[in-house]
């Protein structure tokens, strides 16, 4: 088996699961930058933790042989103070050029405020104006239906964004069709209670689509599983899909979408 | 798959959960005070559980079922959590 994990927060997690990951057949991954558990209380410190994402865990990674990349923004739960904000996105542009930065993300909604919504519109204009691909978090539980209907509104309401360089994270039942009808791809994210299990994931697959969705762990701090991706394609093969099928999913696709950015690269390739 | 190999894979685990739902309901019911808007959609959800509706229509039905409907920003997130249902939901108190 060999898959590709799209969406990790590898700062949070053990040197052991990029040995776990490596062995389970990952060829790559990506981290969106996220909340940090906390408030941050300075753009000095946000600069920190971008330093962190494209210096310190690329190397760490590369100890196992992983390629790592990741995503750049400030995410919206910090959306809220605006001059932060504000402070932090003119951070960006410096570190996005740099060589494993694959685009803006991930950017979002959280508990779908105005501030938040104002915040994500700056970025998504960022994004625009530098030709970046967009990585995009849509709200938990309640909030998430409500969430992607505006975060796919702002994306429509900005001509210049490709829906198809734009991937729309956390899908489930009931948003994944507005982020496909809508022209962007779709993320499923397996967590062990909230979000996706293996066996809802698939059943999406089967019923809505198979084509421009990927599968990603999201793993960080709280209660994740950095194998749930490999995990997920075993679930697939007991149901019957061919190594095939469960290939194009976990390493076709996200390659697929991933590759429009020429930064990304397989350690073969 | 058919509806026989889905019970084979299926059937142990789903059984498992739903002896885990009523667990929980009872221990609702046992406990002592009030409960709040999350019962009350939980309850809810529980209607969507029945076998007359369309196919691939009781997973989605529920989780719009536990959504905001607005439409409209809020004006400030004063909390960063989500509880996992809308306390807006108008739904009778049911009785179990």
């Amino acid at each position: 088996m060999r898959y590709i994990e799209p969406h990790a927060h590898m700062v949070s997690r053990t040197t052991d699961d990029y040995l776990a990951m490596v062995t389970a057949g990952c060829e790559a991954v990506c981290e969106p930058a996220f909340w940090a558990g906390f408030d941050r209380g300075s753009a000095a410190a946000f600069g920190d933790y971008f330093r962190q994402l494209t210096e310190y865990e690329p190397r760490r990674a590369a100890r196992y042989g992983l390629p790592h990349f990741c995503w750049l923004c400030l995410n919206p739960k910090e959306s809220e103070n605006l001059a932060l904000a504000g402070d932090v996105l003119a951070l960006l542009p410096e570190f996005l050029d740099r060589p494993t930065v694959l685009g803006v993300g991930e950017i979002g909604l959280n508990k779908n405020s105005r501030n938040e919504l104002a915040v994500l519109e700056r970025h998504l204009d960022l994004a625009a104006g530098r030709g970046e691909m967009l990585l995009v978090h849509t709200p938990h539980l309640e909030d998430k239906l409500k969430g992607t209907r505006l975060i796919l509104d702002a994306i429509r309401n900005e001509p210049r964004i490709d829906p198809g360089r734009v991937l729309v994270d956390h899908v489930e039942e009931h948003t994944i069709s507005l982020a496909l009808d809508a022209g962007c791809w779709a993320g499923i994210t397996l967590y062990p209670e909230s979000k996706c299990t293996p066996a809802r994931a698939i059943d999406m697959v089967e019923v809505y689509s198979a084509e421009r969705v990927w599968l990603n762990c999201a793993c960080d701090w709280g209660h994740s599983d950095p194998l749930a991706v490999p995990k997920t394609a075993v679930e697939m093969r007991r149901r019957g899909h061919s190594p095939e099928a469960v290939d194009r999913l976990i390493h076709a696709n996200p390659l697929r979408f991933l590759g429009q950015c020429p930064k990304f690269r397989l350690a073969a390739s | 798959m058919t509806r026989q190999a889905v019970l084979d894979l299926y059937f142990a685990e789903a059984r498992s959960k739903l002896i885990d739902l009523a667990a929980f309901i009872d221990r609702v019911e046992r406990a002592e005070g009030e409960v709040d808007f999350r019962w009350e959609a939980f309850v809810a959800g529980l209607r969507e559980l029945g076998p007359d509706l369309p196919v691939d229509q009781h997973t989605k039905r529920i989780l719009t079922l536990l959504s905001d409907p607005t439409t409209e920003p809020l004006p400030a997130a004063t909390v960063k959590s989500a509880t996992g249902a809308w306390p807006g939901l108008d739904q009778p108190s049911h009785t179990l």
